[in-house]
């Protein structure tokens, strides 16, 4: 024990004197994701309410054959723009990018409107282009509304009773809370977390592996009278310390961004105080020695810094896969999906955003196959020193 | 007082020492001489216990290297090859880390390092970061480092390689200094004349194998050369005849 201490301070203090390493480690990792996340959110926001107040402006093509329609539009705020193209000249026009949505009203709308048949509109627009969508959205329901409207009137000319048209009436209810709405934005920032906890400790795997054989000091080490497992429990202790100062930083960091971030102009609350962030670093505690004990293990196999740099690219990918997989496919949390370090940090911290506290023994599993994965990869980082090609 | 005993290690397919012995006496200095390649890095490993021998042993005063691993260390300080140190921290911080991990005492650590530096000539760097310091400031860190702990046995890889003239006299005289204390010391090298002006037996290995263990100057009587050069040469020559 008293070696394992002796190794963690001199690796904790050698890395403190190296500036530049320490500058990667807990000024670039830890604040790039928070400051990143902040800037996003924001710019996402301040668009969403942007369009939902801006006019609709639409281009319609042979509006003088529908007045009914213009009038309609019209009167829903809508700026209209009106032009006379043909089918194929709005096509290329839209395509062009000249505009992005034509309403084109063909010549035989006005007959078949009076005879009471299906009249065609087209509704010319770019699906690839996603500004273009939102409006062919709008433009959508805009059009169904007016439709629908006309329906009306002809059954009511008719003597019937438009509800008889209505058989069902859909009444949404939305239950999400407002904390729960901002968990959609908020849950790529437990990936940012994540990634500065690995951050923190990665120059220090690398320097204290790979970096010791390409020095030449390995040789001098390995040939004390200390314990291979010692040498090896101290390193990673020294890379845990670093990623644990490197999570304090980004917690405390998020939890300053969000403040200025205006989550409530959506009828959201970023529910990420101190205390929640306290919470965090519980949740994300026994990833860390998970992670240090993974990328020692990985660098240990690289002959110099530049291999085991490579190889630990890879690895900061790793907890991504769990979490790109928790999107796509919605996974919620399960007692089973707590034995997936990461991904069980992931929907651990989610959930404490949403306000709805994790069950202990959820907790537990994730904290226990965190830290017995780490004492794994510490014993298998051991057995690899032990090993004489250590030296070769 | 070291001793090798029918060392045998292969990497692969590739025999890099066969069957090797020899024993390097307390109060003298035995080198090993032989050319690259020859096994020398590979035996000296084996009697300091970071490469496992595929047969044979190694003792230090007595004790086996495989057997007992930690008591046979503390017995001895190890110059290897590549003795890289760390460059943030100081030539003290170096030394006090290997003396630490000896399991000697802070107070006692700090007033060997005194001790060393004041028997070294490092007054004037031991405070200083490692980063930037000359080979010879680094050989003599390293030395200090190889020896805080008060070793009875100095195994050194090389040592020479890469100094200039007066850190060769610097570490010349201490390791005839450490002789004079009844020290054992070995070293390997594949240069002649340093071998010739300091070593009190010479062991000269070619392939792996022992070709000639003697004093340097019964070297030169074996043979009708007048050099040890020649000497040398002509014991590789037979190998390479009977080859």
């Amino acid at each position: 024990m008293r070696a394992v201490w002796i190794v963690f301070c001199k690796e904790f203090l050698e890395n403190l004197r190296d500036r530049r390493t320490l500058f990667s480690a807990l000024l670039f990792g830890p604040l790039f994701g928070p400051i990143l996340f902040g800037a996003i959110v924001s710019r996402m926001l301040e668009q969403n309410s942007l369009e939902s107040d801006q006019a609709l402006h639409l281009t319609i093509s042979g509006g003088e054959q529908v007045p009914g329609l213009v009038q309609f539009l019209t009167g829903q705020g809508v700026i209209l723009k009106r032009v006379g193209y043909s089918e194929s000249g709005a096509r290329a026009a839209v395509q062009s990018g000249v505009t992005p949505v034509i309403v084109l009203v063909p010549a035989e709308y006005a007959e078949r409107f009076t005879q009471g048949k299906p009249a065609p509109l087209l509704l010319i627009a770019d699906s690839s282009d996603s500004q273009a969508r939102k409006d062919t959205e709008r433009t959508r329901a805009l059009l169904g509304a007016y439709g629908s409207r006309i329906a009306q009137l002809r059954l009511t000319i008719r003597g019937v009773d438009p509800l008889v048209a209505q058989p069902v009436a859909v009444n949404e209810v939305d239950v999400a809370t407002p904390t729960g709405r901002a968990v959609v934005i908020l849950g790529f920032m437990t990936y940012f977390v994540l990634f500065a906890v690995l951050m923190g400790g990665l120059y220090l795997a690398i320097d204290t592996t790979a970096g010791e054989r390409e020095r030449g000091s390995l040789e001098a080490l390995l040939s004390l009278p200390v314990a291979r497992a010692s040498i090896v429990g101290g390193k990673i202790l020294a890379t845990s310390a670093y990623m644990c100062i490197s999570l304090s930083i980004t917690l405390s960091a998020f939890v300053c961004v969000l403040r200025f971030v205006p989550l409530e102009r959506l009828g959201m609350s970023a529910n990420l105080g101190p205390g929640t962030a306290l919470e965090f670093f519980g949740i994300c505690l026994p990833f860390v020695p998970l992670g240090a004990a993974l990328m020692s293990f990985v660098a240990s196999f690289a002959r110099s810094y530049r291999e085991a740099q490579t190889y630990l690219t890879t690895v900061l990918l790793v907890p991504t896969l769990p979490i790109a997989f928790a999107s796509i496919y919605s996974l919620k949390t399960k007692s089973s999906l707590m034995v997936i370090p990461s991904l069980s940090q992931h929907l651990l911290m989610t959930s404490v955003l949403k306000e709805q506290p994790p069950a202990a023994i959820d907790v537990w599993v994730s904290a226990g196959t965190s830290l017995v994965l780490a004492a794994l990869f510490t014993a298998l980082t051991a057995r690899l020193w032990r090993r004489d090609t250590m030296l070769v | 007082m070291i001793e090798a005993r029918r060392l045998c290690k292969h990497f692969g397919a590739v025999s890099a020492v066969e069957d090797l012995s020899f024993s390097a006496r307390d109060g003298a200095i035995t080198g090993l001489l032989g050319p690259n390649g020859a096994g020398k890095s590979t035996c000296l490993r084996m009697v300091y216990g970071v490469l496992t021998p595929d047969a044979g042993s190694a003792c230090v005063d007595g004790i086996d290297i495989a057997g007992e691993t930690s008591a046979a260390r503390t017995r001895l300080g190890i110059l290897p090859h590549a003795a890289g140190l760390y460059g943030n921290l100081t030539a003290r911080e170096n030394i006090a880390y290997f003396g630490r991990l000896h399991g000697v005492a802070a107070g006692l650590v700090r007033a060997r390092t005194d001790e060393l530096a004041a028997a070294l000539g490092m007054e004037d760097f031991i405070d200083r970061r490692t980063k930037g310091f000359s080979q010879g400031q680094r050989l003599k860190t390293a030395l200090a480092r190889a020896l805080v702990h008060g070793p009875r046995n100095l195994v050194l890889d090389e040592p020479t390689n890469g100094l200039d003239v007066m850190a060769i006299r610097a570490l010349r005289e201490m390791l005839l200094r450490l002789k004079a204390q009844g020290q054992c010391i070995l070293l390997s090298s594949h240069v002649l004349q340093e071998v010739a002006v300091l070593c009190d037996r010479v062991v000269i290995i070619g392939h792996g194998r022992v070709l000639a263990d003697d004093t340097p100057g019964a070297l030169r009587a074996r043979s009708s050369a007048s050099t040890l050069e020649q000497a040398f040469l002509e014991v590789l020559g037979e190998e390479a005849g009977v080859r």
